[in-house]
């Protein structure tokens, strides 16, 4: 078999091989097939309840006999959805701006700027990296109600800003800028503050772009900080906002389907738009 | 003397540029004071709001909370309470069984799904999108939307079920199927994200590797074996540390519990950080919480440590 095929010239021992793969090829591809839907089922089954009417949301059929809005239209009449969702953008969107511009400043100290401490300052970044939230909750509650930022954006805002993996990410981007230009504008006398400016600044949109729309997504989605330090009803964020939903409409799974599809759907639909750039940003997530 | 030192290794470093710029030590000192005012906000906020906390909840372990902030110092009772409380055991003994169950099998499926998709095809590009999918939903809409579609006998797994003969099961109200349904669901959405890890692993290996099997002979099992699986370990490193604190300590752990079963059935599904979390906001017991969560915590550093010496501050030394 070993000599035969080598014996072959390579054009027909491919042929030869892709004949006999195509059966599996086929396979393969149905597997794909059934993995994606089996992925994106559940979501469709959301979409799918949230315009039955509440007598036939438990009904098998995925596409609805008698589609209605009615469920959207209560959620935004009867609960204040509309500022739930200006909260969460507001908030999400602060934190991705803020995040962004200081988490870019000190990557470049780190990857540029000489000075004492500096390894041991990244040292100790690195040492929060896998620090997640829930472990430290008990305190950064206590941190808060101390810092009289509970019910309040602060709150909100603030504590969400800082976390190493972004710094991280555009340390490594910055490391692979070549020095030139940055000597060339500091031969002509700029300052470090513009060359990061107008240098490095502009050089890290492509990563700045995948950072923002993970950042935005991220606080978008979170759940556990909002809820630990908002009992105001009027700051809630969307995610609590649909949790509480759930439990005072108790079985009324239409009304909660929709509400979840409208908290769901600028994420997809932010998804689908930039899903080149996610996932390219994601694939490049592990060690390299 | 620091200021000597610091000449001597800016004119090692700098060689001949900056004549005009008045003297060498005062741009030596200048870049110095650029590097601490852009690093400080970063700094200080990691400090305040990550590194503090860490550090504050090791403290706060040894005291007592009231409900109205007083502080009693009672040494090591919180950890005491620790060891004979059974609630506590028996949570950390359910985060086992669940980051025994997932960790493998994320890895797994991560892995079989890369290779499923590994070729670039338009195809493959589109149901690389699909399995990602779930990803982008928070996970408080996942799990009431899962919520629905396993609930007791009129949700589409059990009408299903009924349809080919069986009982209707309480996928998540039986304490025997609980924990496994969040398992599941948990690969769900969490596949796409280690799919995409393991393609970026795939793809750092050169094709040529492969071609040099397949003349000397080997099949795509062995090469998998002898290539693939060897060359994919700093990947592989990385999917499993990672999994494996989001398992025991993830926000999105705590989400999907906290939606589908706060814990129960009978605490089959009751995970460490879900009771830490019960302690403190449900119970008002904030210093045993956190001296719970400090366990942790020196777990998590351990881990964390561990992971920057093994991998040199993130490269490791073959690459």
């Amino acid at each position: 078999m070993n000599e035969a095929t080598l014996a072959q010239t390579p054009t027909e021992e491919d042929a030869t091989q892709r004949a006999m793969l195509r059966p599996v090829q086929l396979a393969l591809y149905l597997a794909g097939v059934i993995l994606a839907f089996m992925a994106i089922a559940p979501l469709f089954w959301m979409l799918s309840m949230s315009l039955k009417p509440s007598n036939e949301v438990f009904d098998t059929n995925l596409i609805p006999r008698r589609p209605t809005l009615a469920s959207f239209v209560y959620v935004f009449t009867q609960v204040d959805f509309a500022r739930y969702l200006l909260n969460t953008f507001f908030v999400s969107a602060a934190v991705t701006i803020i995040a962004l511009i200081l988490h870019s400043m000190a990557a470049y100290a780190l990857a540029r700027l000489r000075f004492p401490g500096r390894d041991a300052i990244f040292l100790a970044m690195f040492a929060t990296f896998l620090i997640s939230q829930p472990v430290i909750i008990v305190p950064l509650f206590i941190l808060a109600r101390a810092l009289h930022m509970l019910d309040s954006y602060a709150g909100l805002i603030i504590p969400s800003i800082f976390n190493a993996f972004g710094i991280f990410l555009l340390r490594q981007f910055y490391l692979a800028i070549p020095r030139e230009l940055e000597e060339a504008a500091l031969i002509d006398g700029a300052g470090y503050f513009r060359i990061w400016f107008s240098i490095i600044l502009p050089l890290s949109r492509p990563i700045m772009s995948a950072l923002a729309i993970l950042f935005f997504l991220a606080n978008w989605n979170s759940f556990l900080w909002p809820l630990t330090i908002t009992s105001n009803q009027d700051l809630w964020m969307v995610q609590v906002a649909i949790a509480s939903f759930r439990q005072q409409y108790n079985g009324s799974w239409n009304y909660v389907m929709a509400a979840s599809t409208v908290v769901a759907l600028p994420t997809i639909v932010m998804f689908v738009i930039f899903q080149k750039r996610i996932i390219e940003s994601i694939k490049t997530t592990g060690i390299k | 003397m620091q200021d000597h030192t610091a000449e001597t290794s800016g004119g090692a470093h700098h060689g001949a540029p900056s004549i005009d710029r008045g003297p060498r030590l005062s741009n030596l000192a200048r870049e110095r004071i650029a590097g601490y005012l852009f690093i400080a906000p970063d700094a200080i906020g990691l400090m305040i709001f990550v590194g503090g906390p860490m550090i504050l909840s090791l403290s706060l372990g040894f005291f007592s909370v009231s409900g109205f902030g007083e502080y009693t110092f009672v040494g090591l009772d919180n950890y005491r309470r620790m060891l004979g409380d059974p609630l506590f055991w028996r949570s950390l003994q359910v985060t086992l069984l669940y980051v025994v169950a997932l960790v493998p099998l994320l890895y797994v499926v991560g892995l079989g799904l890369a290779l499923l998709v590994q070729t670039d095809s338009r195809f493959n590009g589109a149901i690389r999108t699909l399995l990602f999918m779930p990803q982008t939903v928070s996970l408080v809409v996942v799990a009431l939307v899962w919520q629905v579609l396993v609930i007791d006998k009129i949700g589409l797994f059990n009408q299903w079920g009924a349809a080919f003969g069986v009982g209707s099961i309480s996928w998540l109200g039986d304490p025997r199927f609980a924990l496994g349904t969040v398992i599941a669901i948990s690969v769900w959405f969490l596949m796409g994200f280690y799919m995409l890890i393991f393609l970026g692993g795939l793809q750092d290996i050169p094709k040529e590797y492969y071609e040099a099997a397949r003349i000397d002979g080997a099949g795509p099992v062995q090469s998998f074996f002898q290539i693939t699986l060897p060359l994919l370990r700093p990947t592989s490193f990385f999917v499993l540390l990672v999994s494996t604190v989001t398992a025991v300590c993830g926000s999105q752990t705590f989400d999907l519990i906290y939606i589908m079963t706060k814990g129960g059935p009978a605490n089959s599904t009751s995970l460490v950080i879900f009771y830490i979390y019960q302690q403190a906001f449900q119970f008002n017991e904030y210093g045993y919480a956190a001296a719970m969560a400090s366990v942790l915590v020196v777990v998590l550093m351990a881990i964390t440590v561990l992971m920057f010496v093994l991998t040199q501050g993130g490269r490791f030394a073959h690459e």
